[in-house]
């Protein structure tokens, strides 16, 4: 076991059963949305993730926001680098800043290519896939060394995490994939959203992996978002009795009513999921993307953990 | 095969513009076989110019200076009294037209890729020309080219259904086609190797080759 630099690693080092939740940085040039945001999820993740260029569109950069997150909340980050936007002397240069100044995760992601982003006509890089980012980053963590071997004065500490989707059909190529990624050294995976458990299940049991899975969740704030997922995101089943408790809890009420009633099918629905998750696999924790839904993270996380210890 | 698509009419004719006398090069070749450049595309060209063509030609192979000599040699006085050089061929031979003949070189056409063909009317990219082949190693199947992320260890997460997240899931992803292909093999092994970073400088700067 490598040593543990960030207290996310150091938790799921020690067993916890860990959460970690995430942040959008828009495009914008105001940072009080994503420190609002980071102050709502401090108390109930270890650290949060913050995304970059997410679907490809071009807002604040995620180590200036995963910086500020840390500086002015105390939230521990997981700063997201894409390889879509940077070669690899940008990838280096990123990595190094990044250490500089304190952040101690990144998960590297492919990203989106660039034609469905807000810039289509941007050229995309992928010098380096996630894979050999992984690679990169052991040398420059292991050994002190850039990709091509030139010294790195001062340590690098970092840890690197990759993404894993359990949705993804057919399914033994993405094991394979996420395999090579955890044998170029990924440190955790942290999976796309899920709302089918026995896929959650499947993969964590299929992959049986060395290092810590996060199984990826998304508590829908209304029925339309959840059938968008279903409707127009290829891949990701979402079970029809979701949303239609979804659907049902949204049909009455005022507007704070229909707040509670929201949360209550999204809090009874996940802890389920979370627990059957805990019970049956070898889980390590949940990843909780809410896209301006911070609210129930905690909520959802009172509850799995109810009855229980992290 | 280098597939080349014609420009837009309009937009040829406003580059040739301030040209009063415009000769024709198409190509016997790769341009014939793509419908753009052939007899019949430089005959077309040459009506929708009318007196403007003072000339035309299809060269076997403009990308080579030696044929570009040879079917060039009955035309060189045409040639040398046009303003412009109308090249219906691809960007190489365009190039080497403009070299050969030191005149103003108008391209035609614009050039795509270096393609497969199903047959007249489709062509598939194949090759990027990344100057380190690696198929052998990927099923027979390139994915610098046909990976629209060009990784050498995919897929990504935007695989959906054995699709490619580019283009909106409708190409079939190429991580999914070598898998499928190493598999009916017996390689899947070769599909869980790590593949390195590749050595971009090879590609830095202008190829040449030179082996004599």
């Amino acid at each position: 076991m490598r040593r543990a630099y960030s207290d996310f690693m150091k938790a799921l080092n020690d067993g916890k059963f860990v959460f970690t939740g995430e942040i959008e940085p828009k495009k914008t040039t105001k940072l009080e949305g994503i420190i609002e945001a980071a102050k709502v999820l401090k108390n109930h993740v270890v650290a949060c993730n913050v995304t970059d260029n997410p679907r490809a569109r071009a807002y604040l950069s995620s180590l200036v926001a995963s910086y500020v997150i840390q500086r002015d909340v105390g939230l521990e980050t997981i700063c997201h680098i894409t390889v879509r936007d940077r070669n690899r002397l940008a990838l280096i240069s990123d990595l190094l800043g990044a250490s500089a100044l304190g952040i101690k995760n990144v998960l590297v992601i492919s990203g989106d290519h660039t034609t469905g982003g807000d810039n289509p006509g941007a050229m995309p890089v992928y010098d380096l896939d996630s894979t050999q980012f992984v690679q990169m980053v052991r040398g420059m963590v292991d050994k002190g060394i850039d990709l091509n071997g030139n010294p790195i004065d001062g340590m690098v500490k970092l840890h690197v995490g990759v993404v894993g989707n359990p949705n993804a059909d057919p399914l033994e190529v993405e094991l394979c994939k996420v395999e090579r990624k955890i044998d170029a050294g990924a440190e955790f995976i942290q999976t796309q959203i899920v709302f089918d458990v026995e896929k959650a299940k499947r993969f964590v049991k299929e992959l049986n992996s060395s290092v810590p899975v996060l199984i990826g969740i998304f508590p829908c704030k209304s029925h339309r978002i959840a059938e968008f997922i279903a409707n127009k995101i290829p891949g990701i089943s979402v079970p029809k009795e979701y949303i239609e408790g979804l659907k049902s809890a949204g049909a009455s009420g005022n507007g704070s009513e229909i707040i509670n009633k929201i949360d209550m099918v999204n809090v009874e629905y996940f802890s389920t999921l979370i627990k059957e998750l805990r019970r049956t696999t070898k889980t390590a924790g949940i990843h909780i993307m809410t896209m301006g839904y911070e609210s129930i993270v905690g909520k959802i996380t009172d509850r799995a953990l109810d009855g229980t210890s992290r | 095969m280098i597939i080349t698509k014609s420009k837009p009419k309009e937009a040829v004719l406003r580059s040739l513009e301030d040209h009063e006398r415009v000769f024709i090069v198409g190509c016997g070749t790769c341009a014939t076989l793509c419908q753009t450049g052939g007899e019949e595309q430089v005959n077309e060209m040459a009506n929708i110019l009318g007196k403007k063509a003072c000339g035309k030609v299809v060269v076997e192979t403009p990308c080579d200076i030696r044929i570009l000599r040879r079917d060039l040699s009955s035309h060189s006085n045409i040639i040398a009294a046009s303003d412009a050089i109308l090249a219906l061929c691809c960007g190489s031979g365009a190039q080497a037209i403009g070299e050969f003949t030191d005149k103003i070189v108008i391209p035609g056409l614009d050039t795509l890729f270096v393609g497969e063909t199903e047959r007249i009317g489709r062509f598939y990219e194949r090759c990027r020309a990344c100057g380190e082949c690696i198929i052998h190693e990927t099923g027979g199947i390139c994915p610098i080219v046909r990976c629209a992320k060009g990784l050498l260890n995919g897929p990504c997460g935007g695989m959906a259904n054995g699709k490619c997240e580019a283009g909106g899931h409708v190409r079939d992803c190429a991580w999914v086609l070598i898998y499928k292909r190493l598999e009916g093999q017996g390689m899947v092994e070769k599909f869980k190797e790590i593949r390195k970073v590749r050595d971009r400088s090879k590609k830095a700067e202008p190829q040449e080759l030179k082996t004599r």
